[in-house]
């Protein structure tokens, strides 16, 4: 029954439609706007559902799938599925916006409409980016989430906004054209827009070279991974806690999938060749981000340091899998550090996004971010403090949080590539138990700071379920990772497979 | 020769026109007070009147009058369609605009036709001749148009330099032609391309050639032909830079096609390296200068050179697809275009919003025509689902179909930089504070045409291959 529902498709535009619903009902309807957004939201997040129940574990063929003809001329096609990759992505991305709507519920007061019909399109391009199977399609997706994202930190964010949101825009923007040719050439050389078609179309080595890289600027950018990390802290900083929040619970890990499902198997040579590449930048923001961001005075600054510096793990456990396979731990053992990467993917979506909204919390109460106007919040604010330190603490990968699967897979992956890798990996641990704790040290504990401390109110009902919502996700994966890895398994196998299959071989194979 | 009357059928759109437009003029002599309305209607239905009487009988195409002189193929007829459609719409969004600064004469919409004529006896050209009467047409009625509030100085300085430029490039492309004329000894562009297929080393067809490239890149506003545009945009009232800047556009590459693909098509090795040339420079430096602009007509001027950039990269390309890229590019740039200047009409109620600044805050002044500018900035500036991203990435296909990586790289790393002022004036309307409440109103008409047009380009974002396989099946 659900199977024979085009149920991707639904995830796509079920939000999308539900936010022309909101901006045509505008602000005038009063709690009406938001009352449709949330309902939308709730609606494809159950629609989504589906997506995790009715899923194949056995099978690294996409599922799901959808394919209709929509640019003939070119062989585009409307060409949507899912594997084990990016299943758990779509449900994170629903899951996520769920939250977002109901975290602007109160907090935005000028233009809501406008603001809930931005975060649910985004929601819609963001699952097609995950579910896209033709690269045309991924493109238009990819880069048509950027528009409300760009609008969303330019209308509703801080006072440095419009600086943010254009570097953000145009980072992001060269990134991807760049990207955009390396498609076209595919195209130009298998014939048709299909992401698996690339995957199997022969490439030489310096073609192979050139796409990598292409890719590896606009993925780059997206992680981000150091040194083009500049606009994220940026865009962090000003956007709205709705827009942190998706910026870096779903956005990030856009570019990481986008290693695993261009650069890996469409250039596996280039990406043998160049993985030292990718393991150097990947420690360099893991040690120097941490450090980085252990200075900073500005929360949200700090939690955006943070991202970097995890996802800079996530990037180092999808690129060892070569010195793994080298080094004989055979495929199993590579596919534990794609594993571990995403599992700290999907960890992190939640881990981050709720520190975001944490501080969303405290900056709607006291109108700052800077850490040293608090202090001794727990006295106040009980509740939130208790929630805080579970995510500080998931943060920082205290065993039993989510935080710490992805964090263990990885470092332990990276032992077998090479002791070197797991030992700089592995301040990552220590970098972030300094960071996080040394935050909520100064701002939950101690003696009240100020009279505006001692003021603040605690959680109210509507941040309860956002917070815990995350904090019951957050938990349930940290105790129990095996549902979310299980789906990954053959999907991350067959990823190991192409990734190591030269394609220069193939092409002197057949010329 | 054709010798009854129905044989004379195929061009029943542009005889059509030729009577409407002297109607039109006769009408408004003798209408009196309230003419515009007399004037308006009577020129949108000789449009919607030759829309009709091209779409009523398609079965002839393609057909060919006067020894080959006219032709009426696909991709006359679809340009054509997209001229109409585009003028219509432009008729539309000026008629207020013209109201309020008392142009309320009958001259612009009489010249409007006769250029309109001028683009369609250009898009059916089939020889020489035929070609530079329509190009002539059109220019003429462009230079009085331009002019056309005669008490503006900036307008009849802008009328004066785009007439001396347009000029000098007519001479040029005329000379071209008497060249091309003397090599070949005769006007017929399909035995000109026997002869240009036969002996294209000849050095005087390369002259000619030279000078007939000139030509066409004036028309297209191609750097370093380019400086009549910033101009004649800024200078010209924006009800007369919106008739410039959309549909003969679309004229300037019917130009190009016919001139070049179809004429001189066994000289395309010639031809493409010189147009790699304008189009790297175009794209250089329309997406540079342009961000130096305070003034909106102005920096589309610019954003305009910009695009014919891309545009010529399709045609240099050189093959089918590359042809077709161009041409989609031209009708949805033609769209786009129509839409920015519509927007720039409407909001010019009552004073000039001239200046990026009057676009401050507008979306708390009118949210739908600050969604619809959105849109069209997008699409300019190749973001999808826009349609202008689908021009661009057909254009770059073909060019990587050629093996010019480079062009492409260097293409998109341009349009990078021309994002940033298309994102500027999204960031005016939707950052920042309005400078006043007053609400814009669109009024009834400009409004809906304007929805259309963006929704439009929103649309063909979605599904852009009906038009795309048009197109591709038009210069096939």
């Amino acid at each position: 029954m659900l199977a024979d529902w085009p149920l991707l498709s639904l995830v796509v535009w079920t939000p999308i439609v539900g936010g022309v619903l909101v901006l045509l009902a505008g602000d005038r309807a009063g709690t009406g706007a938001k009352r449709i957004a949330l309902a939308f939201a709730l609606l494809t997040f159950a629609l989504s559902i589906p997506l995790f129940t009715g899923f194949d574990r056995d099978t690294a063929l996409m599922q799901f799938e959808e394919r209709v003809p929509w640019i003939p001329a070119f062989d585009i096609y409307y060409h949507l599925g899912v594997d084990g990759i990016s299943m758990p992505l779509n449900l994170l991305t629903t899951f996520a916006t769920v939250l977002v709507v109901i975290a602007g519920w109160e907090v935005i007061r000028e233009r809501p409409a406008q603001y809930m019909a931005a975060f649910l399109v985004m929601e819609g391009l963001m699952v097609g980016v995950f579910s896209a199977l033709d690269a045309a399609l991924f493109y238009v997706f990819w880069e048509g989430m950027l528009i409300p994202m760009f609008l969303v930190i330019g209308m509703w964010g801080g006072p440095r906004r419009v600086y943010a949101t254009i570097k953000f825009f145009l980072y992001t923007f060269l990134g991807s054209v760049l990207m955009l040719v390396a498609l076209i050439y595919l195209y130009h050389k298998s014939g048709s827009f299909s992401i698996l078609d690339y995957h199997q179309v022969p490439l030489g080595m310096r073609e192979q070279l050139l796409i990598f890289l292409a890719f590896l600027v606009a993925f780059a950018v997206k992680v981000p991974m150091w040194p083009v990390h500049t606009w994220l802290p940026d865009a962090h900083v000003e956007a709205p806690t709705g827009g942190s929040v998706i910026l870096a619970a779903i956005m990030l890990k856009i570019g990481a999938y986008g290693f695993l499902r261009f650069s890996l198997p469409i250039t596996p040579d280039a990406s043998a060749a160049l993985d030292w590449l990718m393991i150097l930048l990947s420690l360099v923001a893991v040690v120097y981000i941490g450090f980085v961001a252990l200075v900073q005075e500005d929360m949200k600054k700090l939690i955006a340091y943070s991202s970097i510096a995890h996802m800079g793990l996530v990037t180092l456990g999808f690129f060892i899998l070569y010195t793994i396979a080298e080094r004989g731990s055979g495929l199993r053992g590579a596919a534990l550090g794609i594993e571990g990467g995403l599992v700290q993917m999907i960890s992190h979506g939640f881990i981050s996004g709720a520190l975001f909204l944490c501080v969303g919390v405290l900056y709607d109460r006291m109108h700052t971010r800077l850490i040293r106007d608090y202090g001794g919040v727990v006295n106040t604010m009980p509740a939130f403090a208790a929630f805080a330190v579970l995510f500080a603490m998931a943060n920082a990968g205290l065993p039993g949080t989510s935080g710490f699967v992805g964090e263990f897979m990885v470092v332990l992956a990276s032992f077998k590539a090479d002791p070197w890798f797991a030992a700089l990996a592995a301040t990552t641990v220590v970098l972030g138990a300094a960071y996080t704790l040394w935050l909520v040290k100064r701002v939950v504990f101690g003696p009240v700071a100020n009279e505006r401390v001692a003021a603040l109110r605690d959680l109210d009902a509507r941040e309860y379920v956002v917070l815990g919502a995350l904090a019951l996700a957050v938990i349930a994966v940290g105790v129990w990772p095996d549902p979310l890895t299980e789906v990954m398994h053959a999907s991350v196998e067959n990823l190991v497979q192409q990734a190591t299959s030269s394609k220069i071989q193939m092409l002197a194979a057949h010329p | 020769m054709p010798s009854t009357l129905t044989d004379l059928a195929p061009m029943l759109p542009e005889i059509w026109l030729a009577a409407m437009a002297c109607v039109v003029l006769v009408a408004d002599v003798y209408a009196g007070r309230g003419r515009i309305t007399v004037a308006y209607l009577l020129a949108q239905l000789s449009l919607l009147g030759a829309l009709w009487l091209l779409l009523r009988d398609r079965s002839a195409v393609p057909v060919s009058l006067f020894d080959g002189a006219f032709l009426r193929d696909e991709l006359a007829d679809l340009l054509k369609l997209f001229v109409l459609a585009l003028t219509a719409a432009a008729f539309a969004y000026a008629r207020g605009y013209l109201r309020d600064r008392g142009l309320e004469r009958g001259e612009y919409f009489t010249l409007g036709l006769f250029g309109v004529l001028g683009m369609m006896v250009l898009i059916s050209a089939g020889s020489l001749l035929t070609l530079y009467l329509g190009l002539e047409l059109l220019a003429l009625s462009l230079y009085a148009m331009v002019a056309l509030h005669r008490d503006s100085l900036e307008a009849s300085e802008a009328a004066m330099k785009y007439f001396v430029l347009g000029a000098l490039a007519s001479g040029m492309a005329l000379y071209g032609i008497s060249l091309l004329y003397g090599v070949t000894g005769t006007l017929g562009l399909d035995e000109v391309a026997r002869a240009a297929a036969a002996d294209g080393a000849d050095p005087v067809m390369l002259l000619a050639l030279a000078f007939v490239v000139v030509g066409v890149a004036f028309k297209l506003g191609a750097v370093p032909f380019h400086m009549w545009i910033p101009d004649v945009y800024h200078g010209a009232p924006a009800a007369v830079a919106l008739y410039v800047g959309a549909a003969p556009k679309i004229a300037g590459f019917a130009l190009a096609m016919r001139l070049l693909v179809e004429g001189l098509g066994g000289l395309q090795g010639q031809w493409a390296d010189m147009l790699t040339v304008l189009a790297v420079l175009s794209l250089a430096v329309g997406n540079v200068v342009a961000i130096a602009q305070t003034n909106i007509k102005r920096m589309l001027g610019y954003s305009t050179i910009s695009h014919m950039g891309f545009l010529l990269l399709g045609l240099l390309a050189g093959t089918r697809d590359g042809y077709g890229a161009a041409m989609f590019y031209a009708l949805t740039y033609a769209l786009m275009a129509a839409g920015a200047f519509g927007v720039v009409a409407v909001m010019s109620r009552g004073c000039e919003a001239e200046r990026l600044d009057d676009y401050r805050g507008l979306n708390a002044r009118n949210p739908w025509l600050a969604f619809l500018m959105l849109v069209l900035m997008f699409s300019m500036a190749g973001v999808p689902p826009t349609v202008g991203f689908y021009a661009k990435l057909t254009v770059l296909k073909a060019v990587i179909d050629v093996g010019a990586l480079w062009l492409a790289v260097l293409a998109v790393i341009f349009s990078v930089i021309g994002a940033f002022y298309y994102l500027r004036v999204v960031k005016l309307m939707y950052f920042d504070e309005p400078p006043q409440e007053a609400p814009v109103h669109a009024g009834l008409e400009a409004g809906t045409v304007l929805s259309v047009n963006g929704l439009a380009v929103l649309g063909l974002g979605i599904l852009p291959g009906a038009l795309l396989a048009l197109c591709l099946q038009a210069v096939g």
